[in-house]
Formats: structure tokens, sequence, C-alpha cells
């Protein structure tokens, strides 16, 4: 097991009195050398998860465990140069999470000049290195983000997170913004680096299709809490959790043969307000199979078939 | 035809700006049925977006200027029309939704009256009239307590809401055509499903036609009759939905169509990307857009524009490409008829 994270929380406080409950109790294992697709509507905690995981923001309550070692619950600059060098994101948007004011190879090579462990002389190397190996001419090291495609910056972006050559890494949407064509690009260059460098990567994204094709095993979110994991097919295709059906049930499938006989359930209303919430079941008041405790009992996890556990009281 | 409610002819499109023109749209020509969905399909940049608001009439010109082509809307030429007689049409026979449902209403009005609006202008209602009328479109679009909605600003909205509501204001007065370009593209999965739902139910009750801009090949699975494949400002390929899934006669349909994580099969199948980039349209390349990016690219595609191919046994199914020609070589992966005699 190389992360694993015990009833993680984090609250924003807004106001006085009201509470948002971005993460409320996750308890998730990710293992060495594994892709979990994380999927989820927007709102239910998926990315503040993700920061929350790498120290980008404080626990509230809980625990994540890295390696045997316990993170600390809000990171201090130190904790930061000391996780940075194993612990990366890669962010959503290629437009804005880019420095419109420096160069790439400034981009990509600060991590390593403030880890201070290379040389200034071989960090143009370095980078140079890496972004031929994220597929971008090296020669390009001393333009500006807005002289490249999004596809491109995205890019820049891998080679930014992977040149301190982490262990894990936070992919947030890595794809959301991009063409299709350069989608299956992007994918297939993390599934090559996952395989060359033994990385171990928690890959965030609504796009379910593109979850399952990426992932080893999928976990499922669900306004704060974690509905159902498994291995990514089992969960796919026998999916348990009635949100996780719904959700499933929702996707389209590029195939107008399938489309035809595709009936569509529509799940009920649109996600609840996450702000000071009880306990119970987050999905009890769209969930067409609701029961009366659902709504005040929080359900605990289940294990229903091998590493394929589900959040609900229906399997309890 | 008395069917075909909306054609459109060669239409060109081109923007001047500082670092030259760009020519958008070159050449586009399609038509809807009454009833129908037609998808138009493409990357960012493509023009497919560029392609209906140039119909629409809402390209601010300048920078952008209609180069040349027909719009013929039940066979009235509505194309570069002026705003007065543009607005006979605009919303009234022709509805549009767009894609950031957020960015796209009034945030000052509430929702009630940005749909009253409308139908003050177009229909001549008093307020009264207007507003009551806007609860009843809210309520088929299926906003619960609609008449407590219709008071409320957008910011109270989400986004599925405000999709819902902007579809209420577009149909409005009864268009025959509705536009939307990538109106579920912002939208969660669950949400995109009840919004295509909704549509789906709307064209059947209301007999609309709809035109669907999207870069969703799973969308347009779900939702269209007939698809316009778009690159580089030009149509590639068109034909029914099955022609284009099916029988996929351009390379870059197929490129599209295997980029794309599949369900069904193997799930160890490779994602095969479209390398490159398309091309730069300030200067468009003189022979076929998608030659530098083509896996079966011929000498005769670098030099020559590929005509539009109509393939053998169908009616509707074209695609502008080389390979389609009754000299080029067989092509396994391609759907090719070899019917197309030599020019």
């Amino acid at each position: 097991m190389l992360i694993e994270t015990k009833d993680l929380k984090k609250h924003f406080q807004i106001g006085r009195k009201q509470t948002l409950h971005a993460v409320d109790g996750v308890s998730l294992q990710i293992e060495e050398n594994e892709i979990l697709g994380l999927v989820g509507e927007s709102g239910s905690g998926k990315s503040t998860f993700g920061k929350a995981l790498i120290g980008l923001h404080s626990r509230t309550s809980g625990t994540t465990t890295y390696n045997g070692q316990l993170l600390p619950a809000k990171f201090t600059a130190a904790d930061h140069l000391q996780y940075s060098k194993e612990l990366q994101m890669i962010f959503q948007d290629p437009y804005s999470s880019l420095n419109p004011r420096m160069t790439v190879l400034d981009i990509v090579g600060e991590g390593l000049l403030i880890q201070g462990q290379t040389k200034r002389s071989e960090v143009k190397d370095q980078v140079a290195l890496w972004l031929e190996k994220v597929g971008l001419n090296a020669d390009h090291m001393s333009r500006y983000p807005h002289e490249f495609s999004g596809g491109q910056r995205q890019r820049i972006g891998i080679a930014r997170a992977m040149i301190i050559q982490p262990r894990f890494v936070v992919c947030d949407e890595p794809i959301s913004a991009l063409d299709v064509s350069v989608q299956a690009q992007v994918v297939n260059l993390l599934e090559q680096l996952k395989q060359d460098l033994g990385l171990t990567l928690l890959f965030i994204a609504h796009d379910l299709s593109m979850v399952r094709y990426v992932s080893d095993r999928m976990a499922v979110m669900y306004l704060g809490s974690l509905v159902e994991s498994g291995p990514a097919d089992d969960v796919f295709f026998n999916p348990q959790h009635p949100y996780t059906q719904l959700l499933i049930e929702a996707n389209p499938e590029p195939d107008p043969e399938t489309e035809r006989h595709h009936k569509y359930v529509p799940i009920i209303g649109e996600i609840t307000s996450p702000i000071n919430l009880g306990a119970g079941c987050r999905f009890a008041d769209r969930c067409p199979k609701v029961m009366s405790h659902c709504r005040s009992v929080t359900p605990k996890t289940t294990v229903v078939a091998a590493k394929h556990t589900v959040n609900c009281h229906l399997f309890e | 035809m008395s069917d075909r409610i909306l054609e459109v002819d060669n239409l060109s499109v081109e923007f001047a700006t500082y670092g030259g023109t760009v020519k958008a749209v070159r050449g586009v020509s399609f038509h809807v049925n009454r009833g129908e969905t037609l998808a138009i399909v493409g990357e960012s940049g493509c023009g497919k977006s560029v392609t209906v608001q140039a119909i629409m009439g809402i390209i601010p010109m300048p920078p952008g200027k209609i180069t040349g082509g027909s719009a013929r809307l039940n066979g009235k030429d509505i194309l570069g029309l002026p705003a007065k007689q543009a607005n006979q049409f605009r919303g009234v026979e022709i509805g549009m939704i767009f894609q950031d449902p957020m960015t796209s209403l009034n945030p000052t009005m509430t929702i009630g009256d940005q749909i009253s609006e409308t139908l003050m202008v177009h229909r001549g209602l008093s307020y009264k009239d207007a507003s009551a009328l806007a609860v009843q479109l809210l309520d088929k679009t299926k906003i619960a307590e609609a008449a407590k909605r219709a008071k409320q600003y957008p910011f109270e909205f989400s986004g599925g809401m405000l999709q819902r509501a902007m579809i209420a204001q577009s149909l409005a007065c009864n268009p025959a055509v509705l536009m939307a370009d990538e109106p579920t593209t912002a939208l969660d999965v669950t949400i995109q499903a009840q919004i295509l739902e909704l549509m789906a139910e709307l064209q059947r009750t209301e007999n609309m036609s709809i035109i669907l801009i999207t870069h969703d090949l799973a969308v347009v699975a779900r939702m269209a009759d007939r698809v316009a494949v778009m690159y580089a400002g030009q149509i590639i390929e068109s034909g029914s939905v099955d022609d284009i899934f099916y029988r996929s006669s351009h390379p870059y349909t197929l490129g599209l169509k295997e980029a794309m994580p599949s369900n069904k099969g193997d799930r160890d199948k490779k994602l095969s990307p479209i390398l490159g980039s398309p091309p730069d349209l300030f200067h468009p390349p003189v022979g076929c857009g998608y030659f530098a990016r083509c896996p079966y690219a011929m000498k005769v595609c670098e030099h020559q524009q590929p005509p539009e191919y109509l393939l053998a046994g169908d009616t509707t199914h074209q695609a502008r490409c080389w390979l389609q020609h009754a000299g080029a070589p067989v092509n396994k992966r391609l759907y090719q008829t070899g019917a197309n005699h030599a020019d």
C-alpha cells in the first residue's frame, strides 16, 4: 500500500455558522504502481480530496499515511519541500495553471532548483530530456505558455510534475479541457510513464468511459463521501450502489446501435448542497431505493466481492 | 424538397485579425429536414460554431465577414440580413441554446423576465400574459415550482437548471429549428442525460428540427439522425448516423472514433490519438486539410482538394477524400465503394 486515508475530512468554514463538508470521511487505499480512477459529479469533493491527499489542503480530521509515514494535517513550508519530491499534481486547467510570465524552462525546471540537488547547468538538460519525453520539442523551452496549444500546455504541466520523478501523482481532470484526439495522447502518455517509472496515479475525471479505460481500480464519490470502489471493470459493468448504477446508466456510448436500445432512467433532482450536513447517506434524497434509516444512519463500508466495496445500507 | 427546412449552400466565413485573415468556414453545405436531428461534429477550431453563428447572424461584422454562400430557411434567404430583418426569424423560427448557460443569460434580470422579454418582443404579448406564459414554458422544461423559479435570478439556478431555462426561452416562439451549441459540455453526465432526454422529448412533441453541435461522439450516437463531420472549416464526411459510425469513409472520422474509449469489446485495445495538430487557417492548405495528419495520405492529397464523393448505394453519404476515387488503393479500414469515376 503506498497511500492510505482513514476517515479523511476537509470542511470549509463559510460565515459564522455554516460548514461546507467538501470531503466527509473518505477511507481509501492506493496500491503501489496502480492507477486509481476517481469519478463523481462536480461538487462531489474529488478535487478537494486529491489536494488534501498531497497536502495542498490541510485536513480537518482523519489520517493520511504515505509509505508507512503519517502525513501532517497541515503542511509547513518544510513539509512541502520534503514531500513534493515524491507527491506531485497535474492540474485541470492547462491555461491558468502555468505562470504566463515564466518560460517553459523556468516552469519545468523550477522544481529541480527548489529541491536544490541539481546544478543550474544540469537543469537545462533535464528539462530538455523531459520535454522530449512528453512529446514536446526541446527547442521550445525558451517559449512562454501562450505560444502553445491546450494539449501542449497539458504536456508542459505533466513534464513539470514528472521531472522531480515523484512516486505518486494526483491528476486532477488532466484531459477535460482537451480535444478528443489529444485526450488519447495524454492518456497514453500517462500510461507509458506509469509503466516506465513505476508511478502510482490518482486519476480524477468525470468522463466515465475514459476513467474505466485508464484505471486499474475505480472509486466513486458523491457529496464528499465514497460510495463505491473496486476493480474498474467490476464497478463499471457490475455497479452495486444505486448512485453508481444511475451514474453509469446515464453515460452514453459512442455507438448508435447501443444507444437505440439504451433506456435512460434519469436521476431525480440534482446534487444537494454540501453545507451543514448531518448524519445519514448523502444520496438518500435522490435514491430510488431509499429506506427510512438511510436518512439518519451513515452507511458503513461493506465488501461485496473481491476488492469491491460499497457504502450502502442495502448491503449491510 | 419541401421537407428541407434549412438549407445551407457553400457557406464561407472569414475573420480579419491582426495576424491576417482566418478562413474559418470554407464552403460548407448541408441541410436539415423537418423533425430530425443533425449533429455537427468536430474539434475546437474546426468552424462548427462559426457555421451556425453565421446562419443566425450573430457573428460580429467586422471582424467577421460572410464571403460566400447562402442559407435558406423555408426557402427564404436569411444569410447576412440586417439586424431588423434578422430579428424576424432569429429567436422566432430558429431558437438557439449555448454551451455555457452561466454566461449566456443576463445576471441582472429574473429568469421569468428574460423569457417574457422574448415573448413581448416577438409575439407582442403584454407583460402579464408573457409572464404567465413564461411560467408555462419553464414548466414544460420540467423545472419544479416554475412560478417561484421564474422570479429568481440566474445565480440562484444550478447549471442544469439554467440550461433548462435557456431551452424554455428558446422555445418561446415555437421555433421550427433549435440550434444547440455544445448544450451539455459544461454539465455532469447525469444532468447531461436529463437535458438530452428533455431535448428529445420536446423534439417529438413540437416536431422541431435540432442542429446539435458537439465534439462528443457518444452524444452524437445518442441523439443524431444524421451527422456532418467538420475539419479545418469544411465538412469532410456526412451521412446517416449509422453511415458515420459503421461505414466511416474519411480517415479523420475513423481517427476520431479510435481516439475515444469504448465500453464494448476489448479493454486492452489502445486508444489511437490523432497526431499533429489542425492546419493553420490563416493559410489553409492547398490540398486536403487533413493531409498532414492522415495516416493514408497520398501525393495527390497535398496538392489538390478532394471533391465530395457520393458513396454508391447511398443517397446521402458523402466523403471529401481522395481515397474514394475509383483509382485509389483499397483501404481495408475505410468504407469504400470504389464506384466514383475519375473526374
